[in-house]
Parts: structure tokens; C-alpha cells; sequence
């Protein structure tokens, strides 16, 4: 756990930047780790999703998969990969302030 | 009273849950066991298959044969589940209502999920060892085989046996050089994962042993499409991966009643259940096991079989009116076959990653986690007994404890299979 700090706020990361607390996390910090993903502005559609991953994971406990999300965010996978490039799920859930989704074990 | 419970799905985690209930209720429970045909497969057992190291007849017995007298075994096909009726629909029979239900009907394989997966290719160029069917027509593509592109395609996680593809990809290796075309054969092993395996140590240990042999792994691959004609693989970041044979694992999801059963299941028909507990979050009268249920370990009969004592001991403590005390702590474990007559093992729970040890003492063994031996290899071929004779009967595994921490049996002192 290393605590640094993103949009001038001090938040704990894993060692793959992913917020270890989701109560710690704004959206200007959700701004701050897109625009260093290279996504430099989010737009409705990036909302859409981020927000989706954030209130399941509130909700349930864990953060949708890649297929899950393609069957319930209302946006299509394909989409999803042109959005966020490479690994939707995981941008997304970093974005959001949540945990890396577990999906796979 | 006779407490109604019924349990959906008769395969490892069904058959043994029955069991265990039958053991504590005696009298007192009218068990039903429902399932839509009377065929147990072994399921590790698929794994040898293609390679012509177990016929497809030995792994197969009858599902009711490994009830307990008094548990009653029914044929049919679940057309959904009424929560607030506690009423499990039949397609082809009266309406059944229950005190408790169980979720154990596993996971279904989804190809048609797939774009491209399914169509005159399938038998073909396409093939899966995830079936019984599956399993034996690859062995005759294999025997076929002595050159060209041989691609291991896991689609998407979840998947049953997450080590499997890294199995057959190391039985394929040791085929193929045993047969002499193994420098014919590019043999590539396409992953949605970063790595070999879902846990960082036991993943660096993995592709040590595939690199050894050859083996190339393409990771993070998320499959979109198969382009079945033109042989090729595409990923939704469009990237290729061209093959002459493809084996693939599909994707994995829960059997269609979950889906016409509201508020039973989630977007892919896995159950959500409490991880401890594994009561369901649907209702508090019905529980999930093994593979259907979705909590964060693996798909894997080792798992099913630990859950066992724990949602047993639920599901009497539920029906007592007393507080859920059974806990089940994500403990698995698996033989990971290598090959060569050698195999590894691996043993985890949901806070420790496998690591290097002995099991299922830390100290003494006798078998070694994380490395190859004869010994692991030889454990893993010895388990279709004990799957059957004690495993199903709902037994404890002798020096084998359903908690990780543990590591051993009550009578033994205490050991952790892993550290702290």
C-alpha cells in the first residue's frame, strides 16, 4: 500500500495504482487517472461505464467483469475496448476509485 | 418434522451435500436430488482423455448410484425457481416446494456465445476437451496432428479448472515429442489473463515450465471472434492469432433457468452468494455450492468439496432457527499435471496464493507444492477412487482438512499448509 497524492488529494493505492479505499476517491481523481491512462477528456458514454462499475461494486462487493459489463452497462464490448483500450474492466475500475476487479481465478 | 430439501444439480457438489444431509437428518429430511440425466462424469478425468489415457467409459457412472439409500433422485429439467413461493418449476413434471434449496447445477459450457465458435469447423478444426463428447473427438484430431499451429484459446473467466488449459498444453507437448513432431507443431496457448495462472507466484513457476518446453503464451487476449474459415482468432483490441487446430475452452456461464428465475442469478447466471456462508443473496432458505455459486475462488471439485461441510452445517443450523456458523475460507487446491509422468501442486485459500511447501504438511509432506514430482503425478492418478468411494459420500479426506489453515486432520498437530 503506498499513499500518494491525485488531484490534490491523498489517497492509498496497490502497487497498481488501483484506490484500496472507494470512499477516498473524487471525480477530479477519476479525471487525474484517465488523463494518465491517455484518456484526456470523459465523455458521456466513459461516465456511463465508470459509474456502472462504481455502484455494483458498492452494491455487491465486487466489480463486474468485461462480460457482465457487455450484458448489463448498457454499452457493447466492443465499445467498451474503444473507450477504454486494452482492458476495459480494469481501466474502468481504476477510473472509478474501485479495487481491481477480480474476474479471474 | 420432515424438512423439505431439494437440491438442484446431482454432480460433485449435489451428490455430496446429499449425502452429508442424509448422514445428519436421517429421518428427519425428505432429500430430492434433481438432475437431467443419470450421467456423473469424473470431471478431472476429461483432462486424459484426449490423449488416450483414460477412455471416456471409465469416467462416467450412474448419478443416483452415489446417493444414499433415502435420498430421492428424480430426472427432470428445471424450467425456474419461484423465491417467494419456494417453488421449483418442472418442465415436464408437478411443481416441487422446499424448506431449503440448493444450487449445485455447475456451469455450462456457452460456444455459442462466441461469434464464429460454433458451425461446420466444430468436430473439425474446433474442438474442446470441456465435454465428454468434446474430449474424445479431440482425441482423434490429435491422433491426426503432426504439424502446423496448435492453439489453447481460453475465451473469458470464469472457467471450470482454471489450470486445465495449462495441463493439456503440457500433455500436448509431451504427446507430441513422444511421438516425434513436436518441432512441427507451434503450440500457443492464448489467455484473457496477464500471465500463466490468476496468482503471481504460482504464474511465475507456470510459464518457467512452459518456456522449458516451448510452449508460447499469448496473454491478455480478450477473444472476440473466431474467423472459422480463414482459421484465425481475434481479439476485441484486434489483435490475430492464426491456428490449424484450435482448442477452446468457451465460455462459461450458468445453466438458462437461472436467467428465468428472477433474482436468483447474476448477468452470467453464477449465483452470488456469501462467500463464508455461501447462503445465496436471493433468499436466506437457499444456498449455492460448487461451481454455480459465485464467490471468489476457483471453479474446481477440490472447492466444491471443501464448501461441503460448511454449507451442511448451514443448512441444519437454518433449519434449527439458529445463526449461520459454518465458514468456509476459500481453501483449494490442485495437481497440476506437467507431463512426463510428473505433475505439481498447488494449495490456496482466499487470502494466501499457492506457494512453495510440502502438503499437507508444511514441514514433512509428503508432497511437494509448487514443484514437480512422480509423487504429485502419481496422487493425481490415485484420486478417481477416492473421488467416488470417499469424496461423493460426503467423507472428509483422510489428513486432508476442508480449512486451509489447518492443513491436517483434527488428530494431527496443527500445520498450516501455507504461511501466514
Amino acid at each position: 500500500m503506498t499513499a500518494v497524492m491525485l488531484a490534490g488529494s491523498p489517497v492509498d493505492v496497490d502497487a497498481e495504482g488501483f484506490l484500496l479505499d472507494a470512499q477516498q476517491w473524487n471525480e477530479r481523481i477519476a479525471r487525474e487517472i484517465a488523463h494518465d491512462h491517455g484518456i484526456e477528456q470523459l465523455s458521456d458514454r466513459h461516465w456511463q461505464v465508470v459509474n456502472f462499475m462504481r455502484e455494483t461494486y458498492l452494491q455487491t462487493g465486487s466489480a463486474p467483469s468485461i462480460r457482465s459489463l457487455g450484458k448489463t452497462s448498457g454499452v457493447p464490448i466492443k465499445e467498451l475496448y474503444e473507450l477504454f483500450p486494452k482492458g476495459p474492466a480494469k481501466l474502468a475500475a481504476k477510473i472509478g476509485g474501485i479495487p481491481k476487479p477480480r474476474g479471474c481465478i | 418434522m420432515d424438512h423439505r430439501i431439494v437440491i438442484l444439480g446431482g454432480g460433485t457438489g449435489g451428490t455430496l451435500l446429499a449425502n452429508r444431509l442424509a448422514r445428519g437428518f436421517g429421518d428427519d429430511a425428505q432429500i430430492t436430488v434433481i438432475d437431467r440425466d443419470d450421467n456423473h462424469v469424473y470431471q478431472p478425468g476429461l483432462l486424459f482423455v484426449p490423449f488416450g489415457l483414460v477412455e471416456p467409459e471409465e469416467i462416467v457412472r450412474p448419478r443416483h448410484a452415489q446417493l444414499r439409500a433415502g435420498i430421492d433422485f428424480r430426472l427432470a429439467e428445471v424450467e425456474s425457481v419461484e423465491l417467494s413461493k419456494n417453488t421449483v418449476h418442472l418442465l415436464d413434471g408437478p411443481d416441487m416446494q422446499y424448506d431449503v434449496l440448493v444450487i449445485a447445477t455447475g456451469a455450462t459450457l456457452q460456444p455459442e456465445e462466441t461469434d464464429g465458435l460454433q458451425g461446420p469447423e466444430w468436430g473439425h478444426s474446433i474442438h474442446t476437451f470441456y465435454s465428454l463428447h468434446g474430449a474424445t473427438a479431440l482425441r482423434h484430431a490429435l491422433d491426426e496432428f503432426d504439424g502446423g499451429r496448435l492453439a489453447v484459446n481460453v475465451i473469458d473467466m470464469p472457467i471450470k479448472c482454471p489450470v486445465a488449459p495449462l495441463e493439456f498444453c503440457f500433455l500436448a507437448d509431451w504427446q507430441l515429442r513422444e511421438r516425434g513432431v513436436r518441432d512441427e507443431v507451434e503450440l500457443t496457448l492464448v489467455t484473457p489473463l496477464d500471465g500463466a495462472f490468476t496468482k503471481p507466484v504460482a504464474s511465475a513457476h507456470l510459464e518457467a515450465l512452459l518456456a522449458e518446453r516451448g510452449i508460447r503464451v499469448e496473454s491478455e487476449f480478450a477473444t472476440g471472434r473466431v474467423d472459422a474459415a480463414a482459421q484465425r482468432l481475434h481479439s476485441w483490441d484486434e489483435r490475430e492469432v492464426d491456428y490449424d487446430l484450435l482448442v477452446t475452452i468457451p465460455v462459461h456461464g450458468g445453466p438458462r433457468y437461472i436467467a428465468r428465475s428472477p433474482g436468483l442469478g447474476d448477468a452470467l447466471g453464477f449465483v452470488p452468494a456469501d462467500r463464508h456462508t455461501l447462503q445465496t443473496r436471493a433468499a436466506p432458505n437457499v444456498f449455492a455450492i460448487g461451481d454455480a455459486a459465485d464467490v471468489p475462488t476457483s471453479k474446481a471439485g477440490s472447492v466444491t468439496h471443501f464448501e461441503g461441510e460448511a454449507v451442511a452445517e448451514n443448512i441444519e443450523r437454518f433449519l434449527g432457527g439458529d445463526e449461520l456458523t459454518g465458514s468456509y475460507d476459500g481453501h483449494a487446491n490442485c495437481f497440476i499435471e506437467t507431463g512426463f509422468h510428473k505433475a505439481l501442486l498447488i494449495d490456496f485459500d482466499y487470502e494466501t496464493e499457492p506457494l512453495p511447501g510440502r502438503y499437507p504438511d508444511s514441514h514433512v509432506g509428503p508432497l511437494a507444492l509448487l514443484a514437480e514430482s512422480r509423487l504429485n503425478h502419481l496422487a493425481k492418478l490415485a484420486f478417481q477412487p477416492l473421488y467416488w468411494h470417499v469424496l461423493l459420500p460426503g467423507h472428509d479426506i483422510p489428513g486432508v482438512s476442508a480449512s486451509f489453515h489447518s492443513g491436517a486432520a483434527p488428530s494431527a498437530p496443527q500445520k498450516s499448509g501455507g504461511t501466514q
